[in-house]
């Protein structure tokens, strides 16, 4: 790989075939830059299995593709296997890598979910990162167990999805894990302090990143950083960590923008406010956000 | 040599613990847990230097044994049945990773019904996986198995994963004397895992098993996977004859049995293929030129050999422990294109199902099967594909239906 290009971009080259936008590449692409390349990506079927299109890599590191269920299991025998080679004096501590899973909503929050309790279950020392775009996005934006209430996917076109998104912060929470964090790439400060923290730390380590979708939400790719500040302002995505048994907020929005304001920039819940704003589904949907900063106040 | 009682699944632990393995991805199922069970005993006594990790399904168990393969160790793992088709989404990957582990079946039939004894169609069903497969009649042939298995898997020219198939009970659970090879003639013949140069590594970035556009990268990586099953034959063929050379006991891909002047000829594969040998020794004491020709060796196919063994026979009986819905047995199938094109026609090929989730196949049987094979190939007319069941065995189950429906009556009249 071309040094000049890398140091450029840290440890994720350009030119992949990633849409123009992306929340969940920018996020991959601060947490590259912190762990360097001393990695072995442990991919699942989603989005970023596009980056490592043979023969090209956009990585520093290392690569391993498996499939939509199992990412967490590769890494444990990716993490087995360095540390047999290790024992038996084929590895050198220099030579030795970080396993990291790579994988998106789909995967993570429904037919992966197996994989990572287990993996959390057998203190696997390895680093988790889950960008959430709240949608099947790489088969065209289905909703998915991360979709979040009302929004318009390809398989809620008409009233957007019934159901409302999974907390999976707290469903890893529970496992006590050595660490979890939700983070977004428009909070870089945030998310690089959560990614350092995690890479301190040995055992199992998990970041939810949400990831802003231009092409599954509708709206213009120059928005991205701006809808990724909102969802924080707006205080729909929390940012907070999981750390020695307790959870912590790391950015309180005090004075909590509003909801709409965050909804009304994407085509999901362009239904929401046509022909004219639907108050009621609006006001439900602001009041759960408010319940929820309400019960952390308590 | 001294022989030591072993069950088929202690055969196979031990056939793991001689071949120095490194990792042992895990997860229980009947009847192949006492394999799992005699690794962790012996890996948490110190007799093993290896590292077991039980995952928690068997989809996990095999992503963690391909990955594990690809990062540089040598690694055993073992199944049965509903769980060798819950992870059958990964033995098509890790045949393409290309990563040379060892995969023990022990053969079980699938559901529904959900059932405990054995039967084929298991194994088959990983039959285009890109593993090649060993099939296993004794105890004394799990154990050398897995050690043919690991020279065939790592050898340059293959690089494949290896599944190594017992079946159920019959072998699993049967204990039958085994000559354990000596562990120094065994490194002699099975030297350390030779990653290849493909292992992660810092300083060494690469990738593995990344993704391909359009069907000409996709061939040319699927038509190396054939290739390099094609090119097992040939290298099984040489590590069979090195294991014979160092360890005298005889593994060709296609055993034939009292086969020199055979008219008519069984075959079968696994553990039924011995009561198939008795069959066989009975009839020949009573003047029939019968014999059984077994392969081994399932993939890759051993069409020439089979073609070698049973082409100039007047009949031969394919007896098939498994069941394709709506064509029948498969290794029929796959015989009949092996045996296709022959210069005379071939032999008479007569198709037989049996042996279902462990159902017996008795000594009468096998006579009775010889018996319309003769009747065939004097006609000179294929009799249709027979599924072994008895009258009394239809009995047995009408009277099973009888409780079934007799209890369901009663409880209707309760609630009524």
């Amino acid at each position: 790989m071309n040094e000049s290009v890398l140091s450029e971009h840290g440890c994720l080259a350009p030119g992949t075939p990633i849409c123009a936008g992306c929340g969940g590449l920018q996020a991959l692409q601060q947490l590259t830059r912190i762990l360097g390349e001393r990695t072995v990506v442990v991919n699942a079927a989603g989005c970023m299995t596009l980056l490592a299109i043979y023969p090209f890599t956009p990585f520093a590191g290392c690569w391993l593709y498996t499939a939509m269920a199992c990412a967490p299991a590769g890494a444990q025998g990716v993490r087995d296997a360095l540390d047999i080679r290790r024992s038996k004096g084929q590895l050198t501590v220099e030579e030795d890598l970080e396993a990291v899973v790579l994988t998106g909503d789909g995967s993570a929050y429904g037919m992966g979910l197996s994989a990572t309790s287990a993996a959390i279950d057998r203190g696997l020392d390895f680093l988790y990162l889950c960008y959430d775009n709240e949608g099947y996005g790489n088969t065209g934006h289905q909703y998915s167990p991360a979709t979040p209430r009302a929004a318009h996917t390809a398989t809620s076109r008409v009233a957007g999805y019934a159901g409302s998104k999974k907390d999976l912060f707290a469903i890893w929470a529970a496992h006590r894990p050595s660490y979890v964090a939700t983070a977004i790439a428009a909070e870089p400060q945030d998310l690089t302090r959560k990614v350092k923290k995690a890479a301190a730390l040995n055992g199992p380590r998990l970041l939810l990143v949400l990831a802003p979708c231009p092409t599954g939400w509708g709206f213009d790719p120059a928005l991205t950083v701006k809808i990724g500040k909102l969802a924080v302002e707006t205080g729909i995505w929390p940012l907070k960590e999981y750390v020695d048994g307790r959870v912590v907020h790391t950015k309180i929005p005090r004075e909590r923008k509003p909801l709409v304001d965050y909804l009304r920039l994407q085509g999901r819940f362009a239904h929401l406010f046509r022909p004219q704003p639907d108050e009621q589904r609006l006001g439900e949907l602001q009041q759960a956000v408010d319940d929820y900063w309400q019960q952390v106040a308590e | 040599m001294t022989r030591i009682l072993l069950t088929g699944n202690a055969a196979a632990a031990w056939g793991a613990r001689l071949a120095a393995i490194d990792y042992v991805p895990a997860f229980p199922i009947t009847p192949q847990t006492e394999i799992i069970e005699t690794l962790a005993v012996w890996i948490d006594g110190g007799q093993m230097a290896a590292r077991l990790v039980t995952l928690e399904s068997e989809h996990s168990m095999l992503t963690a044994a391909g990955a594990a393969s690809v990062t540089g160790v040598r690694v055993f793992t073992a199944t049965s049945s509903q769980g060798l088709l819950y992870g059958m989404e990964m033995l098509y990957n890790l045949a393409g990773w290309r990563a040379p582990l060892v995969l023990i079946n022990v053969s079980r039939g699938l559901s529904a019904p959900i059932t405990l004894e054995p039967d084929h169609n298991d194994v088959l069903a990983a039959r285009d996986s890109g593993f090649l497969q060993l099939h296993c009649a004794t105890c004394q042939e799990v154990v050398d198995s897995v050690l043919l298995a690991y020279r065939l898997a790592e050898d340059p020219q293959v690089r494949l994963p290896v599944i190594v198939n017992l079946d159920g009970f019959y072998l699993s659970f049967t204990r039958e004397p085994v000559a354990l090879p000596d562990p120094a003639a065994v490194a002699d013949f099975l030297p350390p895992f030779s990653d290849c140069g493909l292992y992660f590594r810092g300083g060494q970035p690469s990738s593995q098993a990344m993704a391909v556009l359009g069907g000409t990268a996709y061939s040319y990586f699927r038509y190396q996977v054939h290739l390099a099953a094609e090119q097992a034959a040939a290298v099984y063929a040489e590590v069979a004859a090195d294991f014979e050379r160092r360890f005298g006991r005889c593994y060709s891909a296609v055993e034939a049995y009292r086969c020199d002047d055979a008219e008519l000829v069984l075959v079968m594969i696994g553990s039924f293929a011995t009561k198939a040998k008795a069959a066989v020794d009975g009839l020949r004491a009573a003047g029939q030129k019968v014999g059984l020709v077994r392969p081994r060796l399932l993939r890759p196919f051993p069409s020439a050999d089979l073609r070698q063994l049973l082409g100039h026979r007047k009949g031969v009986a394919v007896i098939d422990q498994n069941l394709s819905p709506g064509r029948g047995g498969i290794l029929h199938t796959e015989l009949a294109a092996a045996l296709y094109g022959l210069p005379d026609g071939g032999p008479l090929l007569a198709s037989f199902v049996g042996g279902l989730g462990g159902r017996d196949i008795a000594a009468a049987e096998f006579a009775q099967i010889v018996e319309v094979l003769r009747q065939a190939v004097q006609e000179g007319i294929a009799p249709p594909p027979r599924l072994l069941f008895t009258e009394e065995e239809l009995q047995q189950v009408r009277r099973l239906q009888a409780i079934a429906h007799g209890s369901r009556d009663k409880d209707g009249e309760g609630t009524a």
